[in-house]
């Protein structure tokens, strides 16, 4: 067990409480997927476990340390997060983008060494985007821009890496990719935390699913446990279906025509 | 880019700026003869002919005048245009300049103040070092008070603070006499180095290094502040610590060279975009190229202003009138670049 979330709850200063009792653990080679409507705080619970995010109440405990008693330096070498976009105010080139990776073991007057360049070099191979080493982060399009980032959370050398809606702002073909990505890395050995709008992802990546309603009610399980038609049509507030395709050998979610 | 063009870059720089600053200091009214220029050093060193009438005059000039003046303009350039780099970056703002967080404003308060007070120049300084300082303190207290550590509430802060300052500048021009306090106050808000003397290149210099130095040290982590809060932290940075320091630097920076020459614009914006185009954004490289352009640029801008015309033409001035066509022509050139 690297992460485990302690009954936590959460509420924005001035608003009601977004999720209570909050429990469940991370471990090495899950891949767990936070779904649910939009304003439920599937981002919030992810920001929680990256320690952007207070939780107001319970604890989350990070290899048996209180996360809030740990030095954001200590967190990053274990966590790594990838923000759902990037807005680069200056145009840098990758490798020195993703070299930043490296940050927590590099010291506060330090610069980058050759060994580092190399890890972050070797993250890019792993990414197979070693190409893009030395174009412009601002040039490069949205779909390498997320392989790029998680190139960077790679060069971190985490445990547990946190995407926020990693499939977001790409087109469908990015998408599958990403998420072929976070099988693969899952396979070898790191565990992935990712949000997602599209339920369908939860069951392409297997693994576990937390949900999240619109009533502040956490549940979580395989998602072959837990997803059902029933399920996914009252979290979302619509007609959903399931459908097992003999063909591809999979449960695909589909929407009931308009 | 490639280290060793960037390596070239550094050296062909470095060698203008040299070339640049003896050449600056054998310009002038009095002679603009180097070989005068020589013959005086020679002689000082004991190695030429004693002086005669106009070689003591000249070295006068050389040592009272022109050198102290090369080195002030070349140290206020590179902390301006420093500073500004370092708060583009933090502030992930191209578009940002020094004054951003109210030094400006606030060091042109406490020069007006002293000025209005009728006291001398050291006092002049002093009270335009404080007003600057002031007023970044108080533009970083408003996060404090907000609870909110955001760059937006940064940014607004200053404004608000610079705004206020404005205000109470424009009461204090108002109520100045007009033919001498408030042409001291326009004077001294355009900038000149006229009256600087060794005493204040010193008095700088301290400033000048201590904040070059830990700017430089801290350059790849100014990278990482240019990613953003979250990034930063989810990167294992104390934000607010290193943010503070480079605020802190930037601010004593900023302030210190206001205190000796009076404000003046275009520089701090403009430099540091010169430095990306030349060698990238990355900041390890751009900030080390910002100080030897902005002491290079300052450097010529005030050899114009005591050559040009037999009056001395005020800095802002100068600085406004080559640095907005230059910030023209480098929009044009980064125009794909700009979303």
């Amino acid at each position: 067990m690297i992460l485990e979330v302690k009954n936590i709850s959460f509420a924005y200063e001035g608003f009601p409480t977004l999720f209570s009792n909050i429990s469940f653990s991370v471990n090495q080679g899950q891949i767990i997927s936070i779904i649910g409507p939009n304003g439920v705080g599937k981002t919030t619970l992810l920001n929680c476990m990256a320690n952007l995010a207070v939780p107001t109440d319970g604890k989350i405990l990070l290899e048996g340390k209180d996360l809030r008693r740990m030095k954001a330096k200590e967190i990053a070498m274990r966590i790594a997060y990838v923000p759902q976009f990037i807005i680069p105010s200056f145009a840098y080139e990758v490798l020195s983008y993703v070299v930043t990776g490296c940050a927590p073991r590099i010291g506060t007057f330090e610069k980058p060494k050759q060994e580092h360049y190399e890890i972050a070099q070797h993250a890019l191979e792993q990414m197979n985007i070693s190409h893009l080493a030395h174009k412009y982060y601002t040039q490069i399009s949205g779909g390498e821009r997320q392989l790029v980032s998680i190139a960077r959370a790679l060069a971190q050398r985490p445990k547990i890496i946190l995407m926020d809606e990693p499939t977001a702002h790409l087109d469908y073909g990015n998408q599958i990719k990403v998420l072929k990505i976070v099988k693969k890395l899952a396979a070898e050995g790191y565990a992935a935390v990712i949000t997602t709008h599209n339920p369908d992802h939860a069951l392409l990546l297997e693994g576990e699913v937390a949900a999240l309603n619109f009533n502040g009610q956490f549940i979580f399980g395989s998602s072959r446990d837990v997803i059902s038609e029933d399920f996914l049509s009252s979290l979302y507030g619509v007609n959903l279906h399931l459908h097992h395709i003999p063909d591809i050998g999979r449960d695909v979610c589909v929407a009931a025509p308009l | 880019m490639n280290r060793n063009i960037y390596l070239r870059t550094v050296f062909i720089l470095s060698l203008l700026l040299c070339t640049f600053a003896l050449a600056a200091v054998c310009i002038g009214r009095l002679s603009a003869n180097p070989l005068d220029v020589y013959r005086v050093i020679t002689s000082k060193l004991g190695m030429g002919p004693a002086m005669d009438e106009v070689l003591e005059a000249m070295d006068t000039v050389l040592f009272k005048i022109r050198i102290p003046r090369a080195l002030a303009s070349m140290m206020v350039g590179a902390m301006l245009s420093l500073s500004g780099a370092v708060y583009q970056g933090i502030f992930r703002n191209p578009l940002v300049s020094p004054d951003i967080l109210g030094v400006s404003s606030g060091a042109s308060v406490g020069a007006a103040g002293a000025i209005l007070l009728g006291l001398g120049m050291v006092e002049r300084q002093s009270f335009a070092f404080l007003g600057g300082v002031f007023a970044v303190m108080l533009a970083t207290t408003i996060p404090r008070l907000l609870r909110n550590y955001s760059n937006l509430v940064f940014v607004l802060s200053g404004i608000i603070v610079g705004g206020f300052l404005t205000s109470m500048l424009a009461i204090m021009k108002f109520v100045a006499e007009e033919q001498t306090e408030l042409a001291a106050i326009v004077f001294w808000q355009m900038g000149s180095f006229a009256d600087i003397n060794m005493s204040e290149v010193v008095e700088i210099s301290p400033a000048f290094l201590i904040g070059t130095i830990l700017l430089i040290g801290l350059s790849w982590r100014i990278n990482i502040l240019s990613f953003g809060e979250v990034e930063a932290k989810t990167l294992g940075m104390n934000v607010r610590q290193i943010r503070g320091i480079t605020i802190a630097c930037a601010t004593f920076l900023t302030a210190s060279a206001v205190s000796i020459c009076g404000t003046i614009g275009w520089i701090g914006l403009v430099i540091p975009h010169l430095a990306r185009l030349l060698v990238g954004s990355d900041h390890t490289r751009m900030i080390p190229i910002t100080i030897i352009l902005g002491a290079l640029f300052m450097l010529i801008i005030d050899t114009i202003a005591r050559t040009l015309l037999t009056v001395e033409i005020p800095l802002s001035i100068l600085t406004g009138a080559a640095g907005a066509p230059c910030f023209l022509w480098l929009l044009y050139r980064q125009k794909t670049n700009i979303s």
